[in-house]
């Protein structure tokens, strides 16, 4: 053995393997620990598609908004609950089903068709004075950016069924 | 590159004699299993901080799922067991951990009498070591409730009721471990959660610290 083969020295191949070894050992232990932390953002999501009868029939929707409330079935994690939704639903010159998500796109609070005398034939958030027009979409120089959410909806027996809440594009 | 973060880092704070103050020291020859090999017995004093680490970091990664409910603990430690990836590991960790600390604990300690290393000037260190011990026997004992299933409840029960037989002071202690005079629930269960992740490893760290600054201060006693 020449002196110039010799590139790794005894202490380096040491420290080589002990760190290697070690690092194993690290990972070994910490690996399922941060799978396991991980774990929400890996799983695939669930329950999309799955539509609630309202209790509304087709021909008890005019033309006005009206608030519908109902309950859905959530399971989170380990506790299950029937947490609460609403929409304000109405047919539209065409005679098609229009139902909006009552959450404000400006800051998640909730807004109400004519829900300020002075803004009539409009969704009006109390929170900002944010304003929308029947169709849902924001009113310019007012807080919000985005139209309200629509639902996505189907008829059986003319009984309205909604399902999850989709958001549009900025306006 | 780890090398140029290291360098800017030790030019401005100069770290490299922290480290080596902590990490770079001569182990003496009879403590060398690679000299004699009957020198293992001084590895288990290691071996306890290392599942002690272990414990640590699996009991964090164990909380983001956990909660100290008597309505949700149980649900919470099935779901994280059943339907979250590797939890089943990961509590597997925790629980056959806290068995396997005690143990070398107990091996430890067992070298430790048996060398006679307690004796002057270590009696100090001795001391802090039985600290250690009941501290890790406290964190064994509320540990055991959390899953709140029944054999936490009972042998949670037995381990108050060993509390009410303490001398004079045995009804209130029992109280105030159990959050109340008489039910063992959701008073107990949050309790023991508190001490199990907060007051004990708390406990358990300073001691460690001494514990550590004691065998470096005053090295690690002579051969037989």
């Amino acid at each position: 053995m020449s002196e110039e083969k010799q590139q790794v020295s005894r202490r380096q191949f040491l420290n080589y393997t002990l760190t290697g070894v070690g690092g194993f050992m690290a990972a070994g232990m910490l690996a399922p620990m941060l799978r396991m932390a991980v774990d929400p953002v890996l799983k695939s999501t669930s329950s999309d598609g799955d539509f609630v009868n309202v209790g509304l029939a087709v021909e008890d929707i005019t033309t006005t908004p009206q608030r519908v409330d109902w309950q859905i079935e959530q399971v989170d994690g380990w506790y299950e609950s029937k947490p609460g939704r609403s929409a304000w639903v109405y047919k539209d010159d065409k005679g098609d089903i229009i139902a909006l998500s009552p959450v404000c796109t400006h800051l998640g609070c909730v807004v109400s068709w004519e829900g300020n005398e002075s803004h009539p034939n409009e969704f009006f958030c109390p929170c900002h004075d944010g304003r929308y027009t029947k169709d849902g979409v924001n009113v310019p120089g007012t807080p919000p950016l985005a139209p309200l959410a629509t639902y996505e909806q189907k008829v059986e027996n003319g009984i309205l069924y909604l399902g999850k809440a989709i958001s549009r594009k900025g306006a | 590159m780890l090398q140029k973060i290291y360098d800017w880092i030790d030019e401005r704070v100069d770290i490299t004699p922290i480290w080596r103050d902590i990490a770079d020291h001569e182990v003496p020859e009879h403590v060398n299993p690679a000299h004699h090999f009957s020198a293992f017995v001084y590895c288990f004093g290691g071996l306890t901080f290392f599942v002690v680490v272990i414990q640590i970091l699996s009991g964090m990664f164990l909380t983001m799922y956990y909660v100290p409910d008597i309505e949700n603990a149980w649900r919470s430690v099935y779901y994280l067991q059943s339907e979250v990836a590797h939890g089943q590991i990961v509590r597997g960790m925790h629980h056959w951990g806290a068995s396997v600390v005690i143990v070398m604990l107990l091996l430890h300690t067992l070298r430790v009498f048996f060398q006679g290393a307690y004796k002057k000037p270590r009696e100090l260190n001795w001391m802090v070591g039985v600290l250690i011990f009941f501290i890790m026997l406290g964190l064994g004992f509320t540990g055991y409730l959390l899953p709140w299933d029944n054999k936490a409840y009972f042998a949670t029960q037995v381990g108050l009721q060993m509390a009410e037989q303490v001398p004079i002071i045995g009804d209130e202690l029992k109280v105030l471990l159990a959050g109340d005079d008489e039910i063992v629930g959701a008073q107990t269960l949050t309790r023991f959660f508190a001490i199990h992740v907060f007051f004990l490893p708390a406990a358990l760290f300073a001691l460690l610290a001494v514990h550590f600054i004691l065998i470096r201060r005053q090295g690690i006693s002579g051969p037989l």
